[in-house]
C-alpha cells in the first residue's frame, strides 16, 4: 500500500508559486467597492509540486490504459491515441467557437461527415451532434417526443413506458421532461412482457424507451412487435444507444422503427471516458422528429458548410449548450470511424460479441452462474452470485472488490436491479483471449476463496491506496472542501 | 483489423469453446429481416497516417487567427503541464469512480476542485461539475425551484444581460417543467439590469434572480444591490460568475448581506482551450444548506477501515442510478477530464497567478476599447466599470466587417445585432492577458483601414 497524498491545499507555503505562469503584462485595478473582500484560498506551490502530486494522484488510477477494465454497460474499450492527437491540432484547439464559419469550414467539414456516417449507422434520417451526454442526448429524445405530440394537439400524451431493467437516467430524463413514468416488467427469459406492455399503452402514452440489446444483455427478440404495437397505440419509440456497440454494422435502430435515438459516442466510438466525462450523447430522428432537433446542426449547401440553428429549424426544441456540443469529443469520434471505416464498424459488434460469449462460456465452465441461460450474449451479459452469497455469505461487492487485488477493475455491480447479487460484465473488442482467461483464472480463484476463507475476501482490497471507504461517514459527516485554518 | 487484436487461431479456439462455427452465429437471435449487409455512406477505412494526414489538411485550411471574441468562451495561457498531465491514460481512459478504491486520484482531484471552486465563489460547497457553463445554469434555475419550498410559483427572473445562448439553454432545459422564465431590461446607458425593472417586480413571488457577474457586455452589475432586492423579495439569488474575474471582484457568497444562494459558471478559462466550443466545464457552487437539491457527481472525504484518509461519491440517493425517476436530475457524470484541467491549471496558477491573469484581462481590455473607440465612428456603447469585454457601436454592419477581418487574421468580436437588434451596429470585443500590445494595435489599424480612417496614434 502506498503513501497517502497530502491535498495540494497541504502542500502550500505562502509566497512560494509556479511562477512562470505569471502574466508578465501591465496591471489594472476595478473601483474598491466592486472588489473581493477576502483572500483567495488557492494552493501556493512550485510547478514542480503540482506535476509531482498530479502524477502520483494519477497512478492511484486504474485506466483502461492500464487495467482490464470490463464494466458493464460502459464499453471500456482501447481509446486510440490518434483521436486524441489530431483533435488537439492547434487550429481546432485554439478556434473560438463564434468565429466566423468560413474560417472553420475543415472543422465543419468533419462534423458533418460524423453526422452523416451517423446517421448511415444507425439507419436514421437526420443526426444532432449537440448533446453533450448520453443523458442530455436522452434529454433532448424525450423532449423531442413531447414537442411532436404537441405541435399536433395530441396534448394527453404524457407517460413514458420503461422497462424495469432499464438505465436510471431514462427514468429521471422523462421526469426531467414533465413525464410520468410507467415501468413494465421484463418476462425470465429477459425479453420485455408484450403482455404488459398493451397493459401499459393507452392513449396517454408518448412513448417507451428501450434499449437493445437490453442491460440484461440479450437482444430484444420481439423488437418488431413491440415497434408495431407502440406505434399503432399512437406512442413513439426512443432507443437508448447505450449498447449500440453490440449490434454496430448488423443491425441499425432506424430499421428496427424507433423514431429517436442517442448515441454514447464515448462507449460505442471509443472516445475517452475521462474520469466521468466528457461525453457526447448525439442523437438521431426519423422523419417524424426531424423539425425538432436541437441545434446547432451543420448544413452543407453549395459546397459550403454553415450551422443550422432556431431560425431555420423554428420548432427546434432548442439549445442545449453554450455553442455547439463538445467540439473535442466529435472530432475524436470522426477520426475513430475514419480509421474504422464500415468495415470496422462491424468487426466493432462482431468481436465484442464474441470476447463476451467466449467470457461468459468459459465462467460458466468455472462454476458460475448465468442469469439468462440460454440466451446469446450481446456485448455483455450478467452473472449471478446468489447461490455463492447464500453458500458461502460472499457478496457479488466482495468479489468486485477482490477482482482490484487481482489487477482488474470490477464488472459493474448491482444492475439491472432485478437480478439478484449480480455483475454485468462488458469486455470489448479490444481484449485479449490471454487477457479474458486471466480474468477467469481470478475469478475463479475468488471463488475458492468464498469456500475456504471469505474473512479474508470480505476485507478485500488489500493493494489499493485505501480499503473498504466508509460511505456512511461520508454521507452523515458531509466534507466536501477544503477550508483554510481559521487565522 | 484496427484495435481488434484476435488472431485467426484465437477465434477458432474461442469460438470452439461457445460451440458455435461462426461469429455470424452469435448474432442468431436477431430477426433475419432487420439485418444490414453493407454501410453505405461510411467511408472505407484508412490508416492513422492518411486519416492523419487528411485531418492536419483540414485544420491547416482552417488556420490560425488573432481572436478578440470572448462572449462565453475566452483565451487563457495554459500551462504546458495541464495537458501533459490531463492525458496521461489513468486519468484520461478511467472511468467515473463507481470503485473508489481503485480510483483514489480521480476521487480526490474531485475534492480539490470542488474546493478551489467553493474558495472562488465564496460558497460552502460544490459539485464536481456539470456540462457546461449554459447547462449548469439551467440545471441551478430547477435547483432553486426545488430549494425553494416557500415559492409556489417557480418562476426565475432573468437579465437580458445574462449570455442569450445560456438564456437560450436555460428556456429549452427548464421547460418541461413548467418554469417560468421573465426577461428583465438593462439600463440602455450603463448595460447593467435596470434597478426601476426590478422594483417593478417587488411583492410578487419570485423564485429567484439569476445575477450575471460580469454580465455578457462585459460591464459589472451592482450585484450587492441586486442580492438585497431579492433576498429583500423572498427569492433565492443565483450568481452566473466569470471565475477569473472571482480573483478581483467580489464573489457570490459575499454579495449582499448573506451573499448569494448558488453560483454558477463555466470553468472553461481555467485550462481548456477554446476547442471550437466544447468540451468545456460547468462549475456549481452552493450553501451548504442546498446540497441535497444539487445536481451532480459530489466527492467526499471519508475514512478507511483502518481509519485512513480516503475519498468517494457521497450523497448519491439524489442521483438517477438510486432515485430513478425521483432523482434531482438524470445528470450521470461530470465533466471528469476538463475538471481535472481546471484543477491542475488553478495549482499552478495560486491565488498570485490568478490575481495577475484577472488584472492583466482589465488592463488589456481598456487599452483594446481605448485604441478602437479612438477609430472616427466608433464609441463605447455602455459607461461604468467593465472585466474582459466591452460593447463598442459602429456606424456600418458589423457582419461585412468581421469577415474581412478574418480575411486578415483577426477575430474580430461578436456581432450583437441577432440577439440585441435594439443596440444598432454593436460589436462585442475580448482581450485577455494573451493579447499584447502589439495585437491590439493590430487590430485598430486593420479596423481602420477598413473604415478608411486612420486609428488615432
Amino acid at each position: 500500500m502506498r503513501k497517502p497524498e497530502p491535498l495540494i491545499f497541504e502542500l502550500s507555503q505562502p509566497g512560494r508559486g509556479a511562477t512562470a505562469q505569471h502574466p508578465p503584462v501591465a496591471q489594472a485595478e476595478l473601483p474598491a467597492a466592486l472588489r473581493r473582500r477576502s483572500r483567495l484560498p488557492l494552493p501556493e506551490v512550485s510547478e514542480l509540486q503540482a506535476v509531482r502530486h498530479y502524477t502520483r494522484l494519477s497512478q492511484m488510477n486504474f485506466g483502461i490504459d492500464t487495467q482490464f477494465y470490463p464494466l458493464g454497460s460502459c464499453t471500456m474499450k482501447y481509446n486510440p491515441r490518434v483521436c486524441n492527437s489530431l483533435a488537439m491540432l492547434p487550429e481546432f484547439l485554439g478556434r473560438h467557437p463564434l468565429a466566423p464559419a468560413s474560417t472553420g469550414q475543415g472543422l465543419m467539414s468533419c462534423l458533418f461527415e460524423l453526422q452523416e456516417m451517423l446517421r448511415n449507422v444507425t439507419g436514421m434520417a437526420a443526426v444532432s451532434l449537440t448533446p453533450m451526454a448520453g443523458a442530455q442526448g436522452e434529454f433532448a429524445g424525450v423532449a423531442m417526443i413531447r414537442a411532436y405530440h404537441r405541435a399536433r394537439g395530441d396534448t394527453a400524451r404524457n407517460e413514458i413506458i420503461v422497462p424495469d431493467a432499464a438505465h436510471g437516467t431514462n427514468p429521471a430524463t422523462a421526469s426531467m421532461c414533465g413525464m410520468k413514468v410507467r415501468e413494465i416488467a421484463s418476462r425470465p427469459d429477459g425479453d420485455v412482457d408484450l403482455a404488459a406492455l398493451e397493459a401499459a399503452l393507452s392513449p396517454a402514452t408518448a412513448g417507451i424507451m428501450l434499449t437493445n440489446p437490453s442491460t440484461l444483455g440479450v437482444f430484444e427478440r420481439n423488437i418488431v412487435e413491440i415497434e408495431k404495437q407502440v406505434h399503432a397505440a399512437g406512442g413513439l419509440l426512443y432507443y437508448d444507444g447505450a449498447n449500440l456497440n453490440a449490434i454496430l454494422g448488423k443491425v441499425r435502430p432506424g430499421d428496427m422503427g424507433f423514431d429517436v435515438i442517442h448515441m454514447n459516442l464515448h462507449k460505442t466510438f471509443s472516445t475517452p471516458h475521462g474520469g466521468g466525462g466528457p461525453g457526447s450523447g448525439a442523437v438521431g430522428v426519423g422523419p417524424r422528429l426531424a423539425p425538432y432537433m436541437p441545434v446547432p446542426v451543420v448544413a452543407k449547401e453549395d459546397g459550403r458548410y454553415r450551422w443550422l440553428d432556431e431560425r431555420d429549424l423554428p420548432q427546434s426544441i432548442g439549445r442545449l449548450s453554450g455553442f455547439m456540443g463538445n467540439a473535442g469529443v466529435l472530432l475524436r469520434a470522426w477520426v475513430y470511424m475514419r480509421v474504422l471505416g464500415a468495415e470496422g464498424m462491424r468487426r466493432v459488434a462482431e468481436y465484442s460479441t464474441l470476447n463476451a460469449n467466449y467470457l461468459l462460456a468459459r465462467l460458466v465452465e468455472a462454476g458460475f452462474e448465468a442469469a439468462y441461460p440460454g440466451r446469446r450474449a450481446s456485448h455483455e451479459f450478467i452473472i449471478t452470485l446468489r447461490r455463492q452469497a447464500r453458500e458461502t455469505g460472499a457478496s457479488a461487492m466482495d468479489f468486485a472488490k477482490r477482482l482490484l487485488d487481482h489487477g482488474f477493475h470490477a464488472p459493474t455491480t448491482y444492475f439491472p436491479l432485478l437480478v439478484p447479487e449480480c455483475l454485468l460484465i462488458e469486455p470489448t473488442e479490444t481484449e485479449t483471449r490471454e487477457e479474458l482467461d486471466a480474468f477467469v483464472e481470478a475469478m475463479a480463484a475468488i471463488l475458492r476463496e468464498a469456500g475456504t476463507d471469505v474473512a479474508t475476501l470480505k476485507g478485500a482490497p488489500y493493494t489499493m491506496p485505501v480499503r473498504r471507504l466508509d460511505d456512511v461517514r461520508a454521507a452523515r459527516q458531509l466534507d466536501v472542501a477544503w477550508k483554510p485554518a481559521a487565522a | 483489423m484496427p484495435y481488434i487484436p484476435h488472431t485467426a487461431a484465437d477465434v477458432r479456439a474461442m469460438l470452439e469453446r461457445i460451440g458455435v462455427s461462426a461469429i455470424e452465429d452469435l448474432f442468431d437471435e436477431i430477426p433475419q429481416d432487420l439485418r444490414v449487409d453493407a454501410l453505405p455512406g461510411v467511408p472505407e477505412a484508412q490508416s492513422e497516417m492518411e486519416v492523419s494526414r487528411l485531418a492536419a489538411e483540414l485544420a491547416a485550411a482552417d488556420g490560425r487567427r488573432l481572436n478578440f471574441i470572448g462572449a462565453g468562451a475566452y483565451e487563457h495561457h495554459i500551462p504546458a503541464p495541464v495537458w501533459q498531465l490531463v492525458t496521461r491514460g489513468e486519468i484520461y481512459s478511467a472511468y467515473t469512480p463507481y470503485q473508489a478504491e481503485a480510483s483514489q486520484g480521480t476521487l480526490q482531484i474531485m475534492y480539490e476542485y470542488q474546493s478551489m471552486i467553493a474558495a472562488l465563489t465564496g460558497m460552502d460547497v460544490s459539485n464536481a461539475s456539470l456540462y457546461d457553463g449554459a447547462s449548469a445554469l439551467a440545471e441551478a434555475c430547477l435547483m432553486a425551484v426545488r430549494a425553494h419550498r416557500r415559492s409556489h410559483a417557480a418562476r426565475i427572473l432573468m437579465p437580458a444581460t445574462v449570455n442569450p445562448a445560456w438564456r437560450r439553454a436555460s428556456r429549452a432545459i427548464t421547460e418541461g417543467q413548467g418554469i417560468e422564465i421573465e426577461e428583465l431590461p438593462y439600463d440602455p446607458a450603463r448595460g447593467v439590469t435596470d434597478p426601476q425593472a426590478l422594483a417593478r417586480h417587488a411583492g410578487t413571488d419570485v423564485t429567484a434572480l439569476v445575477v450575471p457577474q460580469p454580465n455578457f457586455f462585459g460591464q459589472l452589475e451592482d450585484a450587492d444591490a441586486m442580492t438585497r432586492w431579492a433576498h429583500g423579495n423572498g427569492a433565492l439569488v443565483i450568481g452566473a460568475v466569470n471565475p477569473v474575474a472571482l480573483a478581483l471582484i467580489a464573489p457570490p457568497g459575499e454579495w449582499g448581506e448573506g451573499g448569494a444562494d448558488i453560483a454558477v459558471g463555466d470553468a472553461q478559462p481555467f485550462g481548456v482551450p477554446l476547442s471550437s466550443g466544447g468540451p468545456y466545464v460547468g462549475f456549481m457552487a452552493s450553501r451548504l444548506e442546498h446540497v441535497r437539491q444539487m445536481p451532480g457527481r459530489i466527492a467526499g472525504r471519508t475514512v478507511d477501515a483502518d481509519g485512513r484518509t480516503g475519498y468517494t461519491l457521497t450523497l448519491q440517493a439524489r442521483e438517477q442510478h438510486i432515485r430513478r425517476g425521483k432523482a434531482t436530475s438524470n445528470i450521470c457524470t461530470n465533466q471528469g477530464l476538463l475538471m481535472t484541467a481546471a484543477t491542475v491549471h488553478l495549482a499552478l496558477l495560486g491565488p498570485v497567478g490568478l490575481e495577475r491573469v484577472a488584472g492583466a484581462c482589465v488592463a488589456r481590455t481598456a487599452e483594446l476599447v481605448a485604441a478602437l473607440t479612438g477609430i472616427d465612428g466608433i464609441r463605447c456603447a455602455f459607461a461604468g466599470p467593465r472585466f474582459h469585454e466591452a460593447v463598442l457601436l459602429l456606424d456600418r454592419p458589423v457582419a461585412p466587417l468581421l469577415e474581412a477581418l478574418a480575411a486578415e487574421g483577426i477575430i474580430g468580436g461578436y456581432d450583437l445585432s441577432r440577439e440585441y437588434p435594439e443596440l444598432g451596429h454593436a460589436l462585442l470585443v475580448c482581450a485577455t492577458e494573451t493579447r499584447t500590445a502589439a495585437d491590439v494595435g493590430r487590430y485598430a489599424d486593420a479596423l481602420g483601414r477598413l473604415l478608411g480612417r486612420a486609428a488615432a496614434a
